[in-house]
């Protein structure tokens, strides 16, 4: 099998796998990095969202030939004791249910404010339109996030 | 009244008590010794033989003053790791910042009960935990007592300390090791709940800090060293079994380790116990051992497999025709009757007989199913997401035929339980892999496995019949028609029963070889949009208030009369009222469009209104006000997020939950062809809870089922259509208004 050289929250890795690898499963099986969630495997529900080079992008549908090059943040990567803003208004807001998905919401949610740090209602709504909540915790994920926009800015 | 009925509460054996070598004491106790029969008790404790199998829960105080909480149920999502150790620090009268909450295992030998269903964790637990916290703060007492040499009712203790007359003080962890010697005292004193400092108020969730950090704590995220992974070929489709396989490519693939079968052991399990045949197959399954969870994935797609259908294979045309034959037929078992039905009828001016379908519905946690399971000579380990830990360790011990002592259980976290995880066919499994290949595996669900090897939630149907006149409800009938099951024995007890003098429920099923089971909500999930649809039709057929024909109702049932009556009329109506001040029912300005609903089931009370507005054309739902009668609230915060949660779940699957068969074979398998609701068709729900000092009730399921009559009577409102089958988007000519003048 191939080895790849990945950054992966600033630190370089090599792992030795299949081209055809999701980068999902390298995190998880490989790197012993299970915060990045296994939730349909066709980027439908957003559960294994990472940042690539800055951007939401859904780790189950991106092999590990495509981050070649490129910089991968994790949950585990986001904040070194979970003071991110947005990790911060998750926790005073107390959004999580099962809990399952919400590394992938907080992912989402602090790309978006990255991008653009204080969207509307709509904007917030349709950045988290794509990452599922089983449990139906919608409310608090979009107070969250407009929580975390206001304590950004 | 029927919410208390059941609790009875033996004391004795309930609790047990002993020093730590460490330093500090351990308390053990029996949260369900609450729901035995009285006459039942353990023998008086003899403390040298205290090995606490016996017990499902701890408090553990160390020498420092640290507490920690062993919480003894499932966590689901349903908060009851945050909030039953809340209850018991309650009583113990400790800061709850200073507590800390570990997840208790199972030891598989003397459980009484320890399950996540049913939302009866905190009802069952009410007593138990409070007099738990309540004896282990009076041990601490009389131990500063004793060192005083006063008497411990003229020393008081508090947010763990104990302050004696003259006004000195003692931490618990300073009387520790002295409590721990004293006798367990009986008839100590609860918390009168105006006293309350830990229940009632705010608690995050107890495991919200590793949860946004990413930690380990789900059964997907439980690792060994040597660990191997396995991804199991099953059935495609309902009724099928193995023929042959051909498993020489997936052989050579990388990181495969072996392509093994299993089946054997179940198949030998159910020929001595045949009642876990409905939740797992007979048919040998393909199992592929991996290094990697992609490998073992990808070289399960490569596996070809010959399987034979068994003689009937049914289709989702094949369900609609029989539940309709069985609604029309006359082979009903009849589950309630009061008065008589045929003279009710016989008697009314005016009939309005209505029929509502259901699919059949996936329960799709985030987290797919998945367990750990190490079996060796020397032990059975078993580790993941099990709502029923104590069913499933008895199987295994069956299905491998070892000791039930020699298996170790431990619950991790569970991504979403919804009813799923009360079967555990995956332990089983996991189970007969590791014992086949002597190794530690961890059985992981595709997402397609998980979404196609389901215990579903049953298709059913309902048809309700009233007859009325002159402006009263002359009869009223309700038949179900169900896939395997018929609806629990309660059900029929809930509203109107009690309120129509000719009332009857009559149910019929049809065995099915599509296994299916508890789906959040049982039954009540689907039943409770129906009937409320109808009383909405009802009212419009008799030209009354929609909500005053409910009240009306409720007024008229004798709930001490008839012992069987399952609800509070005087908690419904209570709920109702409020829900039609805080939703503004009836004032609101023209364009918005407002359906109610009230409902009982799993011992709690809820109203909901629904607000749709059209826009562009289309109906949304804007909003939904619910209000919660469930008793005291021991965690707001968690309890507000159940009940938005629980509403929003009920309208997804309501608008969008669809699941068919062909041939047996389920016609979706992931998220793009299966719909769960999402962001932007979430509703905002504002909650209200009835603040009373009645005992707690169950909050997982209770919001869900009266979501889906919610917004179905606000967008007939809205629309001029009745929506009497779902998903509704099943029907979007109905979801269009049907005239012009009425767009808002």
């Amino acid at each position: 099998m191939p080895t790849y050289q990945i950054k992966v929250n600033g630190e370089s890795k090599t792992v030795d796998v299949s081209a055809d690898t999701p980068v999902l499963w390298v995190l998880r099986d490989q790197l012993d990095m299970v915060g990045t969630k296994y939730g349909c495997g066709i980027g439908q529900c957003g559960a294994c969202t990472i940042h690539l080079d800055g951007t939401a992008v859904r780790s189950c549908s991106l092999t590990v030939e495509q981050i070649d090059g490129k910089t991968v943040t994790t949950i585990e990567g986001l904040s070194q004791y979970g003071e991110h803003p947005v990790q911060q208004a998750w926790k005073e807001i107390d959004v999580p249910q099962c809990g399952y998905c919400q590394a992938g919401q907080i992912m989402t949610a602090s790309a978006l404010l990255e991008a653009n740090p204080n969207p509307t209602e709509d904007e917030i709504k349709n950045a988290m339109h794509g990452n599922i909540c089983r449990c139906a915790s919608y409310n608090r994920i979009y107070r969250a996030v407009e929580k975390a926009a206001e304590n950004m800015g | 009244m029927a919410t208390d009925k059941h609790m009875t509460f033996s004391r004795r054996g309930f609790m047990r008590t002993t020093g730590l070598a460490s330093g500090g004491m351990l308390i053990g106790f029996n949260l369900f010794q609450a729901c035995k029969p009285k006459t039942e008790f353990t023998p008086p404790v003899d403390l040298s033989q205290l090995d606490y199998k016996d017990f499902n829960a701890f408090i553990k105080i160390a020498e420092t003053g640290e507490v920690t909480i062993f919480s003894p149920n499932p966590e689901i999502g349903q908060g009851v790791k945050t909030s039953m150790p809340m209850i018991i620090a309650e009583e113990l009268d400790v800061p709850w910042k200073d507590v800390h909450v570990v997840q208790g295992v199972l030891d598989t030998e003397n459980y009484s009960r320890q399950v996540a269903g049913g939302s009866q964790s905190i009802r069952f637990g009410w007593d138990a935990l409070r007099q738990t916290g309540a004896t282990a703060r009076q041990m601490l007492l009389n131990a500063a007592a004793a060192r005083w040499g006063v008497e411990a009712a003229d020393c008081n203790a508090s947010d763990g300390v104990i302050t004696s007359p003259t006004g000195e003080t003692l931490g618990y962890g300073e009387v520790v090791n002295e409590a721990a010697q004293l006798e367990v005292p009986e008839g100590v004193t609860l918390k009168d709940p105006k006293d309350y400092k830990i229940i009632g108020t705010d608690a995050q969730n107890v495991d919200i800090d590793e949860i946004i950090m990413g930690k380990p704590l789900f059964g997907l995220d439980y690792k060994t060293d040597g660990m191997v992974y396995a991804a199991v070929v099953r059935p495609p489709a309902f009724g099928q079994t193995l023929v042959s396989y051909d498993a020489t490519k997936a052989k050579s693939m990388p990181g495969v380790i072996d392509v093994v079968t299993i089946g054997e052991k179940v198949r030998a399990l159910l020929e001595k116990d045949p009642r876990p045949g409905g939740i797992i197959s007979s048919s040998d399954k393909i199992v592929v051992i991996a290094e990697t969870t992609w490998q073992a994935f990808k070289a399960k797609e490569a596996i070809e497999a010959e399987w034979e259908d068994a003689e009937t294979m049914e289709s989702t045309s094949d369900h609609d025709r029989i539940l309709n034959g069985l609604l029309d037929g006359n082979d009903f078992n009849t589950m309630r009757a009061d008065g008589d039905i045929e003279k009710g009828f016989a008697e009314a001016d005016e009939i309005l007989e209505r029929t509502y379908e259901s699919p059949f519905l996936p329960h799709n946690c985030m987290e797919p199913m998945n367990f750990y399971a190490d079996i060796t000579d020397e032990k059975v380990h078993l580790v993941g997401p099990i709502q029923t830990p104590e069913w499933k360790a008895g199987l295994v011990s069956q299905l491998l035929d070892r000791q039930p002592e020699e298996i170790h259980l431990e619950m991790t976290r569970m991504g979403g339980g919804f009813g799923r995880r009360l079967y555990g066919d995956f332990v089983i499994e996991a189970a007969e892999i590791s014992d086949k290949i002597r190794k530690p595996v961890k059985v992981v669900y595709t997402r397609e496995d998980d979404m196609n090897d389901g215990i579903y939630r049953m298709a059913i149907k309902y048809r309700i019949k009233a007859g009325v006149k002159d402006g009263k409800i002359t009869a009223y009938h309700l038949k179900e028609a169900a896939v395997n099951s018929n609806m629990y024995g309660l059900i029929p007890n809930f509203f109107p029963a009690g309120a129509i003098e000719n009332y009857q429920v009559d149910v019929a099923n049809h065995r099915s070889n599509i296994t299916t089971g508890a789906w959040r909500a049982p039954y009540t999930n689907f039943l409770a949009f129906a009937e409320q649809s109808f009383f909405d039709e009802l009212a419009e057929k008799m030209e009354v208030d929609r909500v005053q024909l409910r009240l009306d109702l409720l007024k008229k049932v004798d709930a001490e009369a008839d012992e069987r009556i399952e609800y509070s009329p005087e908690r419904m109506i209570k709920v109702i009222e409020t829900a039609v001040e805080k939703s503004g029912w009836g004032t609101k300005p023209q364009g918005v469009y407002q359906g109610f609903v009230n409902y009982y089931c799993h011992n709690s009370h809820v109203a909901e209104v629904a607000d749709v507005e059209i826009e562009n054309g289309e109906p949304v739902v804007k909003k939904v006000t619910c209000v919660v009668d469930c008793g005291i609230v021991v965690n707001p915060l968690g309890a507000k997020n159940q009940v938005e949660g629980g509403v929003i779940d009920g309208i997804g699957h309501s608008m969008y939950g669809d699941f068919g068969f062909e041939n047996g074979k389920p016609v979706a398998e992931n998220f793009d062809k299966y719909r769960l609701i999402r962001m932007k068709e979430a509703p905002v729900v504002e909650t209200h809870f009835i603040q009373n000092d009645l005992s707690p009730t169950g909050l997982g399921e209770p919001t869900l089922p009266p979501a889906g009559g919610a917004i179905a009577n606000a967008l007939k409102a809205a629309t001029g259509n009745r929506l009497y089958n779902q998903p509704f988007v099943k029907y979007p000519e109905l979801l269009k208004p049907q005239k012009q003048e009425i767009i808002g």
